[in-house]
């Protein structure tokens, strides 16, 4: 068969494909092509567990070791079988999650951890990337088979140019088709459907070419058993722990493979397409490995020694002259190869640039910059990157391993490394105990011990490790050789692998699981992916029925009120065209509905509320974590409200004091005007009776003499009186003028403590004075504040009780101004009195008493502030203690008001 | 007959110019000047009328009236309650307190005689 043909009919097959990938993706966007998602597509997809290993590879592994071969579908056989228990759980709780990948997977379980999802994308780039490099050899081998027809070796023209084609193709393939959008759900219809075709193309071809080998040159099905008898070698001979080994990884691989993630859970359009893969799938595997151990026996007998089995498929039917079969089966290792590649390209980029390269682009943009739409450009331009950074990354292994290891070893290993991932997502999934430290620990230990003890060493001898280590151990350690650690010799060097890297990392995974604790969003994830079954039951369902729309509007009308709510939903109703009755909850309605609500409660809340009750999408952690934001916001808000409250409290106070202050000045004029008139009618009562008296009596002539006393005294108390208060108005209304001249502080408070020695008592206070100290000059009124001394001094006389009074007068200067200080050690003023001492008519105790009218004060703080400073009471001093603060040179009197106002604000 | 009036007024000069034109009209007259002890003055005195003055030192004019009306022996007796403030309100605030007459400072000698006589006479009649 010419080479060029089969090449041509290769690029034909690849054209079909991606006229089929092209074709299924645009009617998935019309929405046409129900059975696009179809549970027979689901489960051809899943065939890309049957990669180039399985169709060449099985064949030579069974030439090899019998039926060894086995293991590798029995795993996944019973995985599928047990849907219920496993692949159930991880399906929902990635379609519940949306979960994109395995690694978001592991990230999502435990707090959304960036080390644990570069963790597994690493391991996973590591495990897939041998993976990749052994589906180009195949291609690039069974090319060259071809290249050469009629030998039964591998002699090619140039497989390393072909693997380079081979990978550029698929890259061009896989971002064409795998990174067309960036659905929500991550699904590629187009690419799930090639991949449905290619299983088909590989399973034809499998099975046409075992029936050609048992029926067309094997003579029947006994002939063909006893050629297998006959075929048998120690090889073939059945090692119970090999086989439960390797039944255990493959069973771990199809759970934990990138790909198979990609297509069982990230493709899947409906849960109940699992009950059908169930066992249709195990049907599949079931159906192409029916014949490999009769091609394997064929092959052994009709090819020349050194023919190598995993070439069987291509050589067997060449080599009998079936040129078509041969290209049958050629299409069908091209499919197997290209399926996984593909699938692999697009499950390896998402985690590349989901859980690598997006944290490191947003980490370098500046915060609140993101989920704008230059984001989804540079999130598609990741994905193509790292589809072809994998694609790249599979060639160059290609060509540095150069084709030595057989292939299904390299499929084990790879299994082995994959198989890793294990005990945290099953820890995730069942195990609300299971912790990020954990997890990160147990992968990690198990991760080192694989590639320590068997990837590396799989270089073979002088590759990564050197022959000496593995001999020996490193540095001499016997206990640490790669191969048997911790001495324990004799094993299979996949075994010995797969059972230390399991045993410590199941080990140390529980052990720091137990240890540690989980942070409150590993506890609300682990919470929502183990019980995600008790969530959604009964929830689920794709009826949208009354029931659902019943839940809506209860929330409803508990965020909106009921009659808005009702409102809106009989609208949504008649618009429907129903009498009647509750709306469908159309896609729509739901929309309008979550607008309508996130007015009140916020978009995610709304979104998340609405998501619950229709269950057409499980709440996200993103979602929550909006929902907490929102919550966030408006906690700032509310504190910011409570910041405006406390400004106004304070506001209020304010005021309040100051209406206080107010009331109590207003009250002070109204006892103002009752306090004159009862200072003018007390003397205005003694002269009109006594002059009444002297008129209508007859009297004594001292009794004339001592009445019109009376009234000539009261007369001049009336007088005062009045000239007081002129004074104050006077004073009030900064009409006074004022004569400034220089004099000694000295000489005013001497001719005040003289003025004042006419009040009754103040012959029993002692006057101490500072004569040095009071001996400085200033620029002022001297008759004006000599009338203030006086009424301090007066004051003091007047009322201090002390049973030895005395009375200091303190004066301190600088060069600017003058403090005098008034103090008696009496009782003082009480404190709730300070504030209006200075008030007119705020005298203290009993009228008459004292015998002014509680003008005092009032004049002394008008005259100190005509001066320039000012009169204030000193409360922290024992005793009535006054200060008269001065200006030493006063140019002009202060014309600034004084009195209530001043009060006002002194308040503060 | 002996007609007793007690003037409490902390005045001096308005104590003694009522004093004599009491006495020059046949009363006796006793006096008090302080408030706080008002009440028990008014009980040792036992006079036929009183004459308060309101403003006082310790106890308002106000405060000792409801005192002597709630105390059962002064209930009935006519006071006369002089103020010098002679705004409405103290005389609506005397009345509620129980003065039987209010008299604003400063006033007619004439006007206290005849005031005293009536409150005389209506207390023994």
């Amino acid at each position: 068969m010419p080479f060029n043909l089969l090449l041509a009919i290769a690029l034909v097959y690849v054209a079909a494909l991606f006229l089929i990938a092209f074709l299924a993706d645009r009617r998935a966007q019309r929405g046409q092509g129900r059975w696009l998602s179809s549970p027979l597509v689901y489960t051809l997809s899943l065939s890309v567990y049957c990669t180039a290993w399985t169709f060449y590879g099985a064949v030579g592994y069974a030439a090899r070791s019998g039926l060894e071969y086995l293991t590798i579908y029995l795993g996944p056989t019973l995985v599928f079988a047990g849907w219920w228990l496993i692949l159930r759980k991880l399906v929902r709780v990635g379609r519940t999650q949306r979960i994109t990948s395995i690694a978001d997977l592991i990230s999502s379980r435990y707090g959304k951890s960036t080390l644990l999802g570069v963790m597994v994308t690493l391991l996973a780039v590591l495990g897939t990337t041998p993976y990749i490099a052994l589906q180009l050899q195949s291609v690039a081998l069974s090319l060259g088979v071809f290249a050469l027809p009629g030998t039964t070796g591998w002699v090619a023209a140039d497989p390393t140019a072909t693997g380079l084609w081979v990978a550029a193709g698929l890259a061009a393939f896989t971002i064409l088709f795998g990174t067309r959008n960036l659905d929500a759900n991550e699904r590629h219809p187009g690419v799930v459907m090639a991949i449905a075709v290619e299983a088909v193309v590989k399973l034809v071809a499998l099975i046409a070419l075992g029936i050609f080998v048992v029926w067309g040159i094997g003579g029947g099905l006994s002939q063909t058993l006893a050629r297998i008898d006959a075929a048998a070698h120690p090889g073939w001979e059945l090692a119970g722990g090999r086989w439960a080994g390797l039944t255990f990884t493959s069973a771990a691989a199809i759970l934990c493979l990138p790909r198979m993630f990609q297509v069982m859970v990230v493709e899947n359009a409906d849960e109940a397409h699992l009950a059908i893969a169930g066992w249709a799938f195990p049907l599949y595997l079931m159906l192409i490995s029916l014949f490999v151990l009769p091609i394997a026996a064929m092959g052994l007998e009709r090819l020349p020694d050194g023919a190598n089995p995993d070439l069987f498929v291509l050589t067997l039917p060449l080599a009998e002259g079936q040129g078509a079969l041969a290209t049958l089966a050629f299409l069908g290792g091209f499919s197997s190869a290209t399926s996984m590649v593909i699938v692999a390209a697009i499950a390896l980029s998402t985690m590349v640039s989901n859980h690598i390269v997006m944290p490191l682009y947003l980490a370098r943009r500046p915060a609140g910059a993101t989920m704008s739409g230059d984001v989804r450009a540079a999130v598609l331009r990741a994905r193509r990157l790292s589809i072809a950074g994998v694609l790249l990354l599979g060639y160059l292994y290609y060509r540095m391993s150069g084709g030595s290891e057989a292939l299904a070893s390299i499929g084990l290993i790879s299994f082995v490394g994959v198989a890793q991932v294990l005990p945290a997502l099953m820890g995730g999934l069942f195990w609300r105990g299971a912790t990020r430290t954990g997890a990160a620990a147990g992968l990690g230990i198990g991760f080192a011990v694989w590639v320590y003890a068997l990837f590396l060493p799989s270089f073979g001898p002088e590759g990564l490790i050197s022959a000496g280590v593995l001999a020996d151990g490193p540095a001499g350690l016997h206990w640490l050789r790669p191969q048997a650690l911790f001495g324990i010799v004799g094993l299979d060097p996949v075994i010995h692998a797969l059972v230390w890297s399991m045993l410590l990392n199941v080990g140390v995974f529980c052990v720091v699981s137990l240890a540690s604790f989980p942070s409150p969003l590993e506890r609300l994830q682990g919470a929502q992916m183990v019980n995600v079954f008790e969530r959604t039951l009964g929830a689920r369902g794709w009826s949208h029925g009354s029931a659902e729309a019943e839940d809506l509007l209860t929330m409803a009308q508990r965020i909106l009120g009921p009659s808005e709510a009702r409102a809106l939903f009989a609208e949504e109703a008649r618009s429907q065209g129903k009498a009647d009755g509750l709306p469908d909850t159309t896609p729509e309605f739901l929309g309008r509905l979550e607008r309508e609500l996130s007015g009140s409660v916020g978009a995610a809340t709304a979104h998340a509320m609405v998501a619950q009750i229709t269950g057409s999408a499980a709440v996200q952690v993103e979602d929550l974590l909006r929902v907490a934001d929102e919550a966030q916001q408006i906690m700032e808000y509310s504190s910011r409200l409570e910041a405006q409250s406390d400004e106004l409290r304070r506001t209020a106070k304010a005021l309040r004091e100051s209406n206080a202050k107010l009331t109590a000045i207003s009250a002070q004029k109204d006892a103002f005007l009752s306090q004159i008139s009862h200072e003018l009618r007390t003397p205005m009562t003694s002269i009109r009776a006594f002059s009444e008296i002297l008129r209508d009596h007859g009297l004594t002539v001292g009794e004339r003499e001592r009445y019109a006393g009376i009234v000539h005294d009261e007369a001049i108390r009336l007088t005062r009186l009045l000239d007081d208060l002129l004074d104050l108005s006077v004073l009030e209304n900064a009409q006074v003028s004022l004569n400034l001249a220089e004099v000694r502080l000295v000489d005013l408070i001497d001719r005040a403590v003289d003025a004042a020695s006419a009040v009754p008592g103040a012959t029993r206070v002692e006057v101490r004075r500072d004569r040095d100290a009071e001996a400085v000059s200033l620029v002022t009124d001297a008759d004006r504040l000599t009338q203030v001394f006086i009424n301090l001094i007066g004051n003091a006389y007047k009322y201090c009780d002390a049973a030895s009074p005395v009375l200091s007068v303190e004066v301190v200067a600088d060069a600017e101004t003058i403090r005098a200080d008034v103090i008696d050690n009496g009782p003082g003023i009480p404190p709730g009195a300070r504030d209006i001492v200075f008030e007119k008519f705020s005298r203290l105790g009993e009228p008459g008493a004292a015998g002014g009218a509680g003008l005092g004060l009032a004049i002394c703080r008008e005259i100190a502030h005509r001066l320039g400073g000012r009169i204030a009471y000193l409360p922290e001093r024992e005793g009535g203690a006054f200060r008269v603060m001065l200006p030493r040179g006063l140019t002009r009197p202060n014309d600034d008001a004084a009195g209530g106002g001043r009060a006002v604000s002194g308040a503060r | 007959m002996d007609k007793r009036v007690l003037l409490v007024e902390d005045e001096p000069n308005i104590l003694e110019a009522i004093r004599f034109i009491l006495s020059r009209d046949g009363w006796t007259v006793l006096t008090h000047s302080d408030g706080t002890t008002a009440v028990e003055a008014v009980a040792r005195a036992a006079p036929d009328v009183l004459v308060l003055d309101v403003m006082l030192p310790g106890r308002s004019g106000f405060d000792i009236l409801r005192s002597l009306r709630a105390d059962g022996t002064s209930a009935k007796l006519p006071i006369l309650v002089l103020t010098a403030k002679g705004q409405d309100r103290d005389r609506a605030m005397a009345e509620e307190a129980g003065a039987t007459r209010f008299m604003t400072k400063p006033f007619a000698n004439a006007e206290i005689l005849q005031s005293l006589s009536d409150l005389y006479a209506g207390a023994q009649g």
